[in-house]
């Protein structure tokens, strides 16, 4: 190197000084740790022991990683694509000439900042099987067909449902997103397609979602991989709902609500399984690094 | 027709906030009353002469007659008989009156200090004596917050944490992390954006790559990395890392950095100055929209955060109020519904709040940072 450039690459470096510290430490480190210990009997009270691929060939006979991998998968599946069409149509409302844009905004927002813990508790009142607002609200409409609603939190079949549902509440996040995805959209290709005489759904279709294509893959993908790492909900609520007999790590009721990133810290810091538990934190980056590549892939040819 | 779509969905939005809200202003007989009332009520009689609030049992199916028996195998309590009882025993009776059909039976509501000790008074009254009014039962705030921290130990004394403490630990948390937050990021990304040296982009490259790691992978060694440097226990893991820098900041920043024209650097560079007093004096004043968005978002994240503090602090006097709200939740047998919800309301508030004053940087930080693909 020139001198110049020696002394750009000091610079450079000093700058970055302290990333260089925190990636190493926080971020490198860690990564590098997680995948010896995955191959080794770790807990963190001894020093971790060499047992090459014995975490990953018990993780594939092991009915809870098989139905926490299950029950994480069901959630994001559902959640997210939901997810994305009620925040996009949200958008898609609000980006009409409206009067009151502002106040709406603040409306569909709100809920995605407040804390998730509070927001579980109000959720779980709110799904109170006897005395929840939601409850109250469907008994009637459902006696006609001679239905009762079901017990959310304390159903198995539904408590993923509930979940879900609760998420949708946050999805305001997103609507801010796509809004201002949708206001970039340039005026000129609306007018075009107007003056070709497409009807709107048609300009929808072959103006607006092209344009916004990119944003929404973005979002898809981060909140693709925030929901398969669920945790602070299912926890709060399932120990709550399980009137506090077990742990509220059980996935509560009947392990329905087991995700993923639970029995992951279960088995860490509650069986002090920590080799094990690496594993399957490498089997969860396996499967975020192969969606996001996957979902690269596919956007790439319809992009194009 | 777009604005009966928007007003029922910002309804269905909005309700669960103002459930939240009414729910915590309630008794908890009235939180938990099926069919719900959307207000709180209260109830007044006279009871043995005072206007003293009161709870509904019930409404008389027949006239009857109620005194207080002196004598008898009820001694000393007020009873509610038929008139024929009643005639049959006049001497063991004081203060009988006749109370008629579709009357309303109703009970002293006692504050839940004192329900413990006292027997509550009752009687049978007109349905014209019961007055009811709207009341907030603003006290149940108080009495949630103290119950958060959780009764102290009887026996040593120990235990009892106070709501403010919760409050200080989040709020030492959210304001170190801003600070670590804008300063390091500012100056790594400055480094990533207006030094031109080797290697950098690659280093840029690797730093994105971080993004797609999950944090399950690094929860147990850096669980490790903090127990050795003895932080377990502490704050310290909560707010320290946000010094080092962090790859979405990195990148949210650099972008902003790469849109200040490069004039207003050489510029500088040819009065003399070197890097550092470019990136102080010239790049950093031009940067506030980017450093007040981070400064939100990291404050936001840091409020709302459970995992970290569910991980890392074990004694309730460290616990941040998410930690606290949910280990309150968690050990009480019988849940108390409007305690939780007023408990609730004040973790919630306070970003409420936040919002309402940095509403713009808010939404104009989120649009900028989803927008760019």
């Amino acid at each position: 190197m020139t001198k110049r450039e020696r002394r750009q690459f000091f610079t450079g470096l000093g700058f970055t000084s302290l990333w260089i510290v925190g990636l190493g430490l926080f971020t490198a480190y860690p990564v590098l740790a997680s995948l010896y210990y995955s191959f080794c009997d770790y807990s963190i009270l001894k020093s971790p022991v060499w047992c090459g691929l014995s975490n990953y060939t018990e993780l594939f006979s092991d009915d809870l990683f098989w139905l926490s991998l299950k029950n994480t998968l069901i959630y994001a599946g559902v959640s997210v694509p939901l997810g994305a069409v009620v925040a996009l149509s949200l958008a898609l409302l609000l980006n009409q000439d409206v009067r009151g844009r502002p106040l709406f905004r603040v409306l569909f927002y709100l809920p995605s900042i407040v804390p998730l813990v509070a927001a579980s508790m109000l959720w779980m009142w709110i799904f109170n099987g006897q005395v929840g607002l939601l409850n109250w609200v469907l008994t009637p409409l459902l006696e006609p067909f001679g239905l009762t609603p079901p017990g959310w939190l304390v159903d198995p079949a539904w408590a993923k449902s509930a979940l879900i549902i609760m998420s949708l509440w946050g999805t305001g996040n997103a609507m801010v997103i796509y809004l201002a995805g949708l206001q970039n959209v340039p005026r000129e290709l609306y007018e075009a397609a107007e003056i070709d005489g497409a009807s709107g759904f048609r300009r929808f279709w072959h103006v607006t979602l092209p344009q916004l294509a990119p944003v929404v893959y973005f979002n898809v993908v981060m909140s693709l991989i925030g929901a398969l790492q669920i945790f602070t909900q299912a926890i709060v609520m399932s120990s709550a709902a399980s009137g506090g007999t077990g742990t509220e790590m059980d996935g509560f009721p009947a392990r329905s609500t087991l995700f993923y990133t639970m029995h992951l810290f279960a088995t860490a810091f509650y069986d002090l399984r920590m080799g094990y538990a690496s594993a399957m934190a490498y089997v969860l980056f396996l499967i975020i690094a192969g969606l996001t590549w996957l979902a690269t892939r596919v956007s790439r040819d319809r992009l194009n | 027709m777009v604005y009966a779509l928007l007003i029922a969905a910002s309804a269905v939005f909005v309700v669960p906030f103002a459930w939240l809200v009414v729910s915590s202003l309630k008794p908890i007989e009235q939180a938990m009353a099926m069919p719900p009332t959307i207000f709180p009520r209260a109830h007044y009689a006279t009871i043995d002469g005072e206007r003293i609030e009161v709870l509904i049992d019930y409404t008389l199916p027949r006239a009857g007659v109620v005194a207080d028996a002196i004598a008898g195998d009820q001694a000393g309590r007020r009873v509610l008989l038929t008139p024929e009882q009643a005639l049959a025993r006049p001497a063991e009776l004081r203060n009988a009156h006749r109370v008629g059909a579709g009357w309303i039976r109703v009970t002293e509501r006692l504050a839940q200090a004192e329900s413990a000790a006292t027997v509550p008074r009752w009687d049978v009254v007109p349905p014209e004596a019961v007055s009811t009014q709207i009341k907030f039962r603003w006290d149940n705030y108080p009495n949630a917050l103290a119950a958060l921290g959780g009764a102290a130990d009887p026996k040593t004394g120990e235990g009892g944490v106070s709501f403010w403490v919760f409050l200080r630990n989040t709020l030492l948390v959210c304001v170190l992390g801003v600070i670590g937050t804008v300063i390091s990021n500012a100056i790594v990304a400055y480094g990533f954006a207006r030094v031109r040296w080797r290697g950098r982009d690659a280093f840029f490259a690797v730093t994105l790559a971080t993004l797609m790691v999950p944090f399950p992978v690094l929860m147990v060694p850096l669980y490790g990395v903090f127990r050795e440097l003895g932080w377990i226990g502490t704050l310290l893991p909560l707010w320290v890392p946000a010094f080092f820098g962090s790859a979405f900041n990195i990148f949210l920043m650099r972008q902003f950095f790469l849109g200040i024209p490069e004039e207003l650097s050489e510029a500088a560079r040819i009065d003399g100055g070197n890097e550092w007093t470019i990136f102080w004096r010239v790049v950093l004043p031009l940067s506030k929209p980017v450093l007040a968005a981070a400064a939100l978002f990291h404050f936001l994240y840091a409020w709302n955060d459970f995992l970290a503090p569910y991980l890392y602090l074990t004694r309730k006097e460290t616990f941040t109020l998410s930690l606290a709200l949910q280990a309150y939740q968690s050990q009480n047998g019988g849940v108390q519904w409007h305690y939780l919800m007023a408990a609730s309301t004040v973790t919630i508030l306070p970003i409420v709040v936040l919002f309402f004053f940095a509403q713009r940087t808010f939404i104009q930080g989120i649009a900028t940072t989803g927008s760019k693909g």
